[in-house]
């Protein structure tokens, strides 16, 4: 038996399927004005491919200005604006759309079995939006950018500073209308479009994370785009909400924007988990470990993700007995996610491993996600808050959330399903290559940053007390060899597109429904409507369908 | 959780701050809190090593080569039952633990010395009350509870001392207040550890623990030889508040002398306690906090005093236990209600240019 899963089509008369939904139309126009939910999630991944490359350089830039203790690369002001610009970046232009609108965008539909999202044009306005709003971040950027920090904190941000403070909460304000209408887009397909047989019991979990994740867009966007009227108001007409001298309170405006932005946290990592659950399983060949204690635990963490937000807040002055209400919900809120962890490796328990790309980043993400929680915890809990919170023991807390988890989970889930969105295999050597220089080069990275944030190094410094220098130019060696680990995937899947090998319709012998019609599929995805008439992850129903249609091939009917 | 091992502590604290692995313990807190830390450390290692011996045994035994044909398994609601109540047992001790960490950094003990500390953009000024002024530094003294009432004059700042573990936000338009006790003399980094602005990075400065014999010789040297209490009073009579607060039976506003920490009823109807927060409040909007019986004519303050100014007035009310001086001053500068808002600009330079 060998030790890989993939079984790909004989080369010498294997061939992608000359009619699919790549080559259903030609012409720029045919991408641009189309309604197809796998035309605009390739959109979608090339738009966030970019924006995340401008975000990565400007992190570059943030680690060599912080190679030396006084900084000698950029000035204050300069640094400032980096930074900021990296955060709105990554997380408005990369992480929350990342899984979504690509993978998400891509596979729910072909996941429940429909032909496209319920709303098709409101897809494709989506993914304008977005582009609006970046192409708007993007000049705000040339045009002097912005240094409030991603945080956009009043009143600095109101009254104190004099950059494009207007058109970046502009650019976020229109970027969230994206994440709104994708949200809601996905409610509607999976209320509304599921195939015969496909009862919400039957959801693969990457479905179930779509949900809780859209239900938190749809709810929690809407107040981040309050709080950013309001900064534009109180910048422009001064109406005083956040001013205390107007009787305005400036801790209105954090509790307003923590009030998306903690569940903007769970936006980006749920449909990340959903990848792993979607992986994980696969590369087992078995049914994930309590279904139904992940499906709800995705729930449990939209919920509750609502009811935590001024765990961010615990040494602004907010009461003490606010802070005791807020640390134990953010307890309630670390349940799930252990949770989670334990089913997942306990999916591996009996199974059938084998250890292609996608599972060596899911490996990664159950290792770092792992610290990442268990890191949040040290912040929820309010006494080592106090002295954790606003270092880069925060800093190396998110960044373990979301780059060691959610970029993690984007790229499993990106080489899992490349066969599918292009008929063509990604270079397996290589790629695990690339998977193990990320996980080193992360960890490189982002652990000094815990020891430096415990010693009490601020984050969002531009020159710090020479002591801190080892650690940080440990932290700027890591992040060197993070950027070839991220680089080396765009170059080869780039080369794949030509050159990869023809992957057939289910290299993985993967149960979802998307892997049961060719690659890269058609435009309406199904030939005739599927039927759900298993469960979900039935690795033995797959077997039955493979074996009768090896049989099929065979012995060739007679009559 | 003060009673570990004290090899064991040698090990972790002073090792790793020789190796400046770790923040030197320079309050009576630290010991307290690096003792949760530790905690946590240690059931976050003890999570992840389960997570990584079990992906990695069942890695092992369960690969392809070994293990070719899956055994289906649905789910086992003892063990979800099991890594549901575990880290929820955990995670809800480290929540109390915390909470009673939390709750004595900050609940200042009645007998704490307070020294006021104003943020801006970008510097911090520490006004001792004996009328010592510092800018970036704070000269402390050992084996005395020292509380900080915070306030900024402009964006949030956040005054961190990582070698006594506290941390609190400075905010525009309200008091804040923590406290700690050094224990280890030393000088330790003052950081601004929330975002203000360009030059954030630079709003630095020293924390000076000082034995209480060294922290007497430091405070007789940098007097300006005026107490804070003192500048107080100067300002309260040029900005004419003793023309109505003077506690004359016809005066036009209440007698502040004792006023402090006294339970007032307002002409609302509210009753409030007369504390730092309150005082300020009523000096610079204060219409909303009319004592009940007397006249909404109070003008508003709001920017003519700075918050030094305000900390200056806050302190001399404070401290004000009877009316005679303020009859002095009244008496002696012969500032009559008609004067009002006509005052000579104070000394020391606490009003606002």
């Amino acid at each position: 038996m060998s030790n890989a899963l993939a079984t790909l089509p004989d080369k010498a008369t294997a061939r992608v399927p000359k009619v699919n939904y790549l080559t259903k139309e030609n012409g720029i126009l045919s991408w641009l004005l189309t309604g197809d939910h796998k035309r605009i999630a390739i959109l979608y991944l090339i738009s966030i491919t970019f924006f995340f490359f401008i975000g990565g350089s400007l992190a570059g830039l943030i680690r060599l200005q912080l190679l030396t203790p006084n900084g000698g690369l950029l000035a204050t002001d300069t640094y400032n604006k980096v930074f900021t610009m990296h955060g709105v970046i990554m997380i408005f232009f990369f992480l929350v759309p990342s899984v979504p609108a690509t993978l998400g965008n891509f596979f729910i539909p072909m996941m429940i079995g429909a032909k496209d999202l319920a709303l098709p044009k409101i897809n494709l306005l989506s993914w304008y939006l977005y582009m609006a709003a970046g192409m708007l971040a993007l000049y705000t950027m040339m045009t002097g950018g912005v240094d409030t920090g991603w945080t956009f904190t009043t009143p600095l941000s109101t009254h104190y500073v004099n950059t494009n403070v207007l058109t970046t909460g502009l650019a976020v304000f229109i970027a969230g209308f994206s994440s709104i209408f994708t949200g809601l887009n996905f409610i509607v397909t999976i209320h509304k479009m599921r195939a015969p047989g496909m009862t919400w019991f039957k959801l693969p979990l990457f479905v179930w994370a779509h949900y809780a994740a859209s239900i938190l867009m749809v709810l929690g966007t809407p107040v981040l785009a309050i709080a950013i009227v309001l900064v534009a108001l109180e910048r422009t007409i001064g109406i005083g909400v956040f001013d205390p001298t107007k009787g305005g309170d400036p801790l209105l405006f954090q509790h307003l924007f923590w009030f998306y932005s903690h569940p903007a946290v769970y936006i980006m990592i749920l449909p990340g988990m959903g990848v792993i659950s979607e992986v994980i399983s696969t590369f087992s060949r078995k049914r994930v470990f309590g279904y139904t204690a992940v499906a709800f635990s995705s729930v449990a963490i939209a919920v509750f993700g609502f009811f935590v937000w001024a765990h961010h807040m615990f040494i602004m002055g907010i009461s003490n007995y606010a802070v005791i209400v807020f640390s134990l919900l953010t307890m309630l809120v670390a349940v799930p996610s252990a949770i989670k962890i334990f089913n997942w490796t306990f999916t591996l328990y009996k199974g059938s491993i084998t250890f292609e790309t996608p599972m060596l980043y899911a490996f990664g993400f159950m290792g770092l996600f792992t610290i990442g929680g268990m890191t949040g915890v040290f912040l929820g809990t309010s006494g080592t808050d106090i002295h954790l919170t606003e270092t880069y023991f925060i800093v190396a807390h998110f960044h373990f959330v979301m780059v060691g988890g959610m970029l993690m989970a984007f790229l499993s889930g990106i080489h899992f399903w490349w066969p599918k969105m292009t008929g063509r295999m990604y270079p397996e050597k290589m790629s695990q290559f690339a998977a193990v220089v990320t996980f080193i080069g992360f960890n490189f990275t982002f652990f000094p940053q815990f020891i430096l944030g415990t010693l009490g190094m601020p984050r969002r410094y531009a020159s710090y007390p020479p002591e801190f220098q080892i650690l940080n130019v440990f932290s700027t060696a890591g992040a060197t060899i993070l950027g070839v680990g991220y680089l080396l995937p765009v170059l080869y899947l780039v080369w794949s597109l030509k050159y990869g090998a023809v992957a057939g319709d289910n290299p993985w012998h993967a149960t979802g429904l998307e892997w049961q019609v060719q690659s890269p599929p058609l435009t309406e995805n199904f030939p005739e409507l599927p039927i759900m008439d298993h469960d979900v992850y039935d690795y033995e129903w797959l077997e039955a369908k493979e074996q009768a249609a090896l049989n099929a091939k065979e012995v060739p009917s007679v009559g | 959780m003060d009673q570990i091992s004290p090899v064991i502590w040698q090990f972790l604290v002073k090792w790793m701050t020789n190796f400046a692995l770790f923040p030197p313990e320079a309050s009576k807190i630290a010991p307290q809190m690096d003792a949760l830390y530790f905690f946590i450390v240690l059931v976050s290692l003890i999570g992840l090593t389960i997570v990584i011996l079990l992906v990695t045994s069942f890695s092992i035994l369960y690969s392809k080569e070994r293990h070719p044909v899956a055994v289906q398994i649905e789910g086992s609601t003892l063990l979800e039952a099991t890594w549901t109540i575990i880290p929820l047992g955990l995670f809800l001790v480290m929540f109390v633990w915390g909470a009673l960490i939390y709750f004595r950094v900050y609940t200042p003990p009645a007998n704490a010395m307070n020294i006021y500390v104003v943020g801006k953009q970008w510097m911090w000024k520490a006004e001792h009350p004996g009328g010592q002024h510092e800018i970036n530094s704070l000269h402390v003294p050992t084996g005395r509870a020292v509380q900080l009432t915070l306030i900024s004059q402009d964006v949030f700042h956040s005054f961190s001392i990582p070698a006594f573990r506290v941390k609190r936000e400075a905010i525009p338009g309200r008091y804040t207040t923590v406290w700690f006790e050094p224990t280890l003399p030393g000088t330790y980094h003052l950081f601004c550890t929330q975002y203000c602005g360009t030059e954030h990075s630079h709003m630095i400065g020293d924390i000076v623990v000082m034995t209480p014999e060294d922290y007497q010789k430091w405070l007789a040297s940098s007097t300006s030889g005026v107490s804070l209490a003192q500048n107080g009073e100067r300002l309260f009579a040029s900005l004419s508040c003793n023309a109505c607060h003077n506690g004359r039976a016809d005066a036009r506003g209440p007698s502040l002398a004792n006023v402090y920490g006294s339970k007032l009823i307002l002409s609302n109807g509210q009753s409030v306690t007369a504390d730092d927060a309150y005082l300020r409040e009523s000096i610079l909007n204060p219409s909303q906090h009319v004592t009940e019986g007397f006249a909404p004519i109070m003008p508003t303050y709001q920017g003519q005093v700075s918050e030094e100014g305000v900390i200056a007035l806050v302190e001399y009310i404070k401290n004000l236990n009877s009316n005679y001086r303020v009859e002095q001053t009244l008496n002696t500068t012969g500032l009559l209600p008609e004067s009002e808002g006509k005052a000579a600009p104070a000394a020391q330079g606490t009003v606002k240019k």
